[in-house]
């Protein structure tokens, strides 16, 4: 395959960007989407072009660090992260545009690496059941039905990727932030806590400049382990009643 | 007996007398040094041990323990669970990452499951059982104290997870769920799908954020540690470079663990992260550390073949595969390139049912991997040809299916056939899947006593990074329970001990330790960018990785050893003379961060070689040819080899020093494992 690749360069966080022509030939339909850009990178650098940044860590779906605007949706026109995107979506001759997650609480570090630290952050206010090491008690002394320990998975399984954020019109954060707080709230330990967690993820979210949620939907469309769009329900849900509460 | 004699080794088949064999293949590549041994498990009765170390460990009063600084790198499984734990305790905590969030790291990728003795099915498991396991897994190549100690600790993990909130697969009653894992005849595995690893991690990133949150734990992400400060003989902070900046930063502490992961990456395809590399436990071994049996590689026989020169990393599917899957070749080489639906049941050679019809499909890892590398070796491997080769062979569902029915066999496998169709483009229900082994996990690590310290005072060391537990082969669902095990609850005892002696004589910034490190950082970074060649390192990467593949891979020669060692070196020169990387030490370069892993995996993987060539038998996961029964089976040489191999760094271009821990059991009988 031969492909164009529209990308976008920015060589810092201070300085703007824009986007770059490049061709690349020799793609096979067998390579992943990373894969197909070190080709680029193995190309450019042997033109002595400084190659380009992006970011991707197990390459195999899991770890969240990967992450593109592809043709304007967040990983591409697959269900999948970035990584586990392969070239046999796409066909010879197309042109592709490749831009960094779009959304002013994920600052540019450099080209298509964006800081996704407002996450991190996020969790820290809240994310969490406060149980010291060793403080535990036998793990059979907490019964957990089995519907609420398959619902509590089913939505722990996000990967903090960021895609929700990117391909929401808001750039609103309510699917990474009610994902946690549905993966939490199910569980018999998560309730002590329930009421400040989502009180100061909230808080927290806002703070860093996300958007507010309008039920769009294209973060659950987009996301590459499917995290169900009710969990903002349950988020609102919970922020009412911790409200109401007193919090 | 099982183990025939080698012919080319000796003409004893006893393991019970000693042999005496005066050729050592690595002769020429080692200084012989003083045995070693570890000083800090206390002696008798094995059950006792941990108890006794726990008490005899000093205490550090809360009050003192906020003037203890302490640096972790990596956060992982092993790190992450060490740095919240050790900052709930009331440390100073630093923790370093290269990741963009702790939540990244590799640990996340694990998928079967985490091993516990808690003996919910009542079917016989217990502490002893579990060590008893994981000791025979280990070929008896582990420390029996170290290991005990973790199969000891494991129910405890379940419990702070369950506790954290990690959703585990749970019965109708709303108890865990465990299943049997990796062949052993207990149901100790607790899982969370097929992503227990993502789980787990989440735990300890969340416990860990909250100690953020609390201001006793300071994250540093996107930071890579490219040195170690050794003061006055003890390890006393890093040298980090900030990834996005390229600032190179002195963090100082009291103490230093490193939790930063195996070293997988040196065969440059495996299923480790990209990123993975062996970093920060070279520069520690270059400062004092000993390397501990770096040989020892875990191969995996059950993953996605290459596709092309192209290939940046292998993915793995289960093992389970092969409860249903019929692995087969076609036996005329012509018909390699062919449909396999079109190759009649004549033609095909279902080569394991053939050599181990009792085992089958089923026969352990490294047999089924290496009986793979032999079919493709010889030009019977199917797939796409990458360098001349096909590398891959089929494992066939076809008759599951007729057997069972789609349903049952999409009901069991039903995501890994979705994984492996998305990556290859092929259908598994209508085509038989390809598989190929990939290098999975790495035993070897930096040698640590009993309190997880290495050979440097004050540097201690967790998880993958150390080589404890395993011995020469780790068992499935073990490697989530000994990263757990280290960083909540093992490291945090015994640290307390070596940090008892404090408070610390302070370092001063312009200590020569400090300025050594720091100067030695920059001085390789400016030699990366200023060489100017022609290749790029990732072409040199592939290139170290082929080698160590073909020569230290799953069957390892003399001759072929030698020969790597040779040609590691001489690539490694032509890296120093010949590599271009562009961009500047002073932003975000990925090629100067691949440069400096790279640089450190020639190394590491000269050193590989030559542990390899010393320990001429075969056990776990390192076969020597030379070491085998007539059945192609793994013969150990207890009587000359059941040492850890712990190596030292005598500088640059010297021989690594050689000093052997012998390995003594109290608590288990060594046997020779038999799979006839």
């Amino acid at each position: 395959m031969k492909l164009t690749l529209k990308i976008w360069r920015q060589p810092d966080a201070a300085t703007d960007g824009s986007m770059h022509t490049y061709d690349v030939d020799d793609v096979s339909e067998d390579m992943s989407f990373l894969e197909m850009l070190d080709v680029l990178n193995e190309q450019l650098n042997a033109k002595g072009e400084d190659p380009i940044a992006f970011d991707s860590d197990c390459r195999e779906g899991i770890c969240g660090m990967c992450g593109l605007m592809i043709n304007g949706e967040a990983h591409g026109p697959v269900t999948t992260t970035t990584c586990q995107l392969h070239m046999r979506s796409f066909t010879d001759g197309e042109t592709i545009t490749i831009e960094p997650w779009r959304s002013d609480a994920f600052p540019v570090l450099k080209d298509l690496v964006v800081d996704r630290g407002a996450f991190d952050r996020i969790i820290q206010q809240g994310g969490y059941i406060s149980v010291n090491t060793g403080s535990a008690p036998e793990a059979h002394s907490i019964q957990v039905p089995k519907d609420a320990a398959d619902r509590a998975f089913d939505v722990a399984t996000c990967i903090g990727c960021g895609a929700c954020v990117a391909a929401c019109p808001n750039g609103s954060a309510s699917l990474f932030m009610g994902a946690k707080i549905t993966h939490l709230g199910e569980l018999p330990q998560g309730q002590a806590e329930r009421d400040s967690r989502v009180v100061n993820m909230v808080a927290q979210h806002d703070h860093e400049g996300f958007g507010g949620c309008t039920n769009i939907g294209e973060c659950t469309a987009a996301c590459p382990k499917e995290i169900p769009l009710d969990v903002i329900s349950q988020l609102n849900r919970d922020l009412r009643t911790a409200l109401k509460h007193g919090h | 007996m099982t183990d025939m004699p080698d012919t080319t080794l000796t003409s004893d088949p006893s393991h019970d007398a000693p042999l005496h064999v005066d050729t050592d293949d690595a002769v020429d590549y080692y200084t012989p040094g003083s045995p070693i041994a570890d000083t800090k498990a206390p002696t008798g009765p094995i059950d006792e041990r941990w108890q006794t170390r726990k008490f005899e460990a000093r205490l550090v009063n809360p009050a003192n323990r906020r003037k203890l600084s302490i640096i972790i790198v990596g956060t992982g499984l092993a790190g992450a669970s060490a740095a919240a734990t050790l900052g709930e305790a009331g440390y100073v905590v630093k923790s370093f990452c290269y990741q963009d969030s702790p939540r990244r790291a590799h640990s996340i990728a694990a998928q079967g499951g985490i091993n516990a003795a808690k003996n919910y099915k009542e079917d016989g498991d217990s502490v002893h059982r579990l060590f008893y396991d994981t000791v025979k897994g280990g070929d008896y190549r582990s420390r029996e104290s170290n290991v005990y100690r973790l199969a000891e600790v494991s129910t405890n993990i379940i419990d702070q997870c369950v506790a954290q909130g990690v959703p585990f697969a749970r019965e109708y009653g709303g108890l865990l769920d465990n299943r049997s894992f990796g062949g052993v005849q207990v149901s100790r595995t607790f899982y969370a799908r097929g992503q227990t690893g993502q789980q787990l991690l989440i735990g300890a990133y969340q416990a860990l954020e909250r100690q953020v949150a609390a201001g006793t734990v300071t994250t540093y992400t996107r930071h890579e540690m490219l040195e170690v400060i050794v003061a006055d003989g003890k390890a006393r902070g890093i040298i980090a470079r900030d990834m996005v900046t390229g600032e190179i930063q002195t963090h100082l502490a009291d103490v230093v663990v490193l939790a930063s992961g195996g070293y997988g990456n040196v065969f440059y395809l495996s299923t480790n992260a990209m990123g993975c590399n062996v970093t920060a436990a070279w520069r520690a071994h270059r400062k004092g550390a000993y390397m501990a049996n770096p040989c020892y590689t875990q191969i995996h026989p059950t993953c996605i073949p290459v596709s092309g020169s192209h290939q940046s990393k292998l993915t793995l599917m289960s093992e389970s595969l092969r409860n249903d899957g019929r692995i087969w070749v076609p036996k005329n080489k012509a018909d390699c390139a062919k449909d396999p639906r079109e190759i009649p049941e004549a033609d095909r050679d279902y080569y394991l049912e053939r050599i181990y019809p009792s085992f089958g499909n089923l026969v352990p890892r490294d047999i089924a991997s290496r009986a793979a590398k032999y079919q493709c070796d010889d030009g019977r491997g199917v797939g796409p040809e990458v360098d001349g080769v096909r590398r891959g062979v089929y494992l066939d569902f076809a008759d599951a299916i007729a057997r069972l029915g789609r349903d049952a066999v999409e009901e069991k496998y039903g995501n890994l056939f979705d994984m492996y169709a998305r990556i290859t483009g092929e259908n598994p229900y209508e085509v038989p899947m390809r598989i190929y082994p990939a290098v999975h996990y790495v035993m070897g690590g930096l040698w640590v006593d009993y309190d997880l310290q290495s050979s440097i005072p004050g540097l201690f060391v967790t998880g993958e990074a150390n080589f404890s537990d395993h011995g020469a082969n780790r068992l499935g669902a073990s490697a989530l329970m000994q990263g757990l095990a280290d960083g909540y609850f093992v490291l945090p005892h015994t640290i307390r001990d070596y940090l008892a002696d404090g408070p610390f004589e302070q370092v001063a910034d312009d200590h020569p330790a400090v300025v050594e490190a720091r100067a030695s950082v920059e001085q390789r970074i400016e030699h990366y960018l200023t060489v100017n060649g022609t290749r790029s390192v990732d072409s040199y990467h592939r290139e170290l990785g082929h080698i160590m593949w073909e020569y230290c891979g799953m069957e390892r020669t003399e001759e072929g050893l030698k020969k790597a060692i040779d040609l590691i070196r001489s690539l490694k020169d032509d890296f120093n003379r010949n590599v271009k990387v562009l961009g500047t030490a002073d932003s975000l370069n990925q090629s100067l961060e691949k440069a400096g892993r790279v640089a450190d995996f020639f190394e590491l993987g000269e050193l590989m070689c030559i542990d390899a060539l010393n320990r001429r038998e075969s056990c776990g996961g390192h076969f020597r040819a030379e070491s085998q029964t007539e059945d192609g089976e793994a013969l150990r040489h207890d009587d000359q080899y059941a040492y850890v191999a712990a190596w030292e760094f005598a500088g640059d271009g010297e021989k690594p020093v050689l000093h052997k821990e012998d390995l003594v059991y109290t608590a288990i009988e060594m046997k020779q494992r038999s799979y006839k």
